[in-house]
């Protein structure tokens, strides 16, 4: 596991309103699929991001349920509309009860 | 004549095969299968056969790395209030789990589309099933050939 789990995101911080823009994430986690063996043969448990969520103001726009098939340190990229100047929420559900979070203000000029 | 216990001995071999097949079927078990992606596409749609097209997946054919295998897919849909894409479901038929992803949208999103980085333990099928928001499903499938697997190993 790596020591800390930062996420990234990456994204304009201005856009026209209605404007579509790509929001890039990736957040660094081994996502260990629960299938693989150590040394001794032994099964590795578990241990992923099994979430993950997009939010505008408070409301959630997109999210996804993520899988052991979904590779170490996953990137993830999809669309949103910035329909007015506000605040962009990203959050990572780790298997342990964790969670992650990054923030983008986004203004509309 | 050594024709008896030829016999006797094929008989025994026949018995250690079969149960040998046995062994190996429950060990076989713990791997998905095809059919699993058949009974999960079944029970998202509610029975319905989904129909190909306006789905555009964007697979290697070829990946080197089972491990890191880019995939992007791209649904065609007005996403508006009353006609969106309401989810996509990405299977991949041979690994140990065949559920790769689930996608939830919303009209909010421009549209559907995204790129992720996924395993795949072998060579073999990815299947991406998109339910609209009036309950019509869509199905694309594209064969990858993996040269290093990822998961487990």
């Amino acid at each position: 596991m790596a020591l800390t789990v930062t996420p990234r995101v990456r994204m304009p911080k201005t856009a026209k309103a209605g404007d579509v823009v790509e929001v890039k994430t990736l957040i660094s986690h081994d996502m260990e699929s629960g299938y693989r063996k150590d040394s001794t043969g032994k099964l590795i448990p578990r241990h992923i991001i099994n979430k993950f969520t997009a939010t505008f103001d408070g409301q959630e726009i997109f999210s996804v349920d993520w899988h052991p098939a979904i590779s170490a340190n996953p990137y993830q990229s999809f669309y949103v509309r910035v329909p007015k100047t506000g605040l962009f929420e990203f959050t990572w559900f780790d298997d342990n009860g964790t969670t992650y979070k990054a923030q983008q203000q986004v203004t509309v000029s | 004549m050594a024709s008896l216990s030829d016999a006797h001995t094929r008989r025994v071999f026949l018995k250690l095969t079969a149960a040998g097949a046995i062994t190996l079927a429950t060990a076989g078990a713990a791997f998905a299968n095809p059919a699993d992606v058949e009974t999960l596409i079944q029970k998202m749609t509610g029975g319905k056969k989904p129909s190909e097209g306006r789905i555009t997946l964007d697979l290697p054919t070829i990946a080197e790395n089972g491990l890191v295998v880019p995939l992007g897919f791209d649904v065609q849909s007005p996403m508006t209030e009353n006609d969106y894409v309401k989810s996509v479901h990405i299977f991949a038929e041979s690994n140990p789990n065949v559920q790769v992803a689930d996608y939830t949208f919303t009209p909010l999103c421009p549209k559907a589309a995204i790129q992720v980085r996924m395993r795949l333990a072998q060579t073999q099928r990815v299947t991406a099933l998109a339910i609209m928001s009036n309950g019509d499903a869509y199905i694309a499938r594209k064969e990858v050939k993996v040269t290093i697997g990822g998961c487990g190993g």
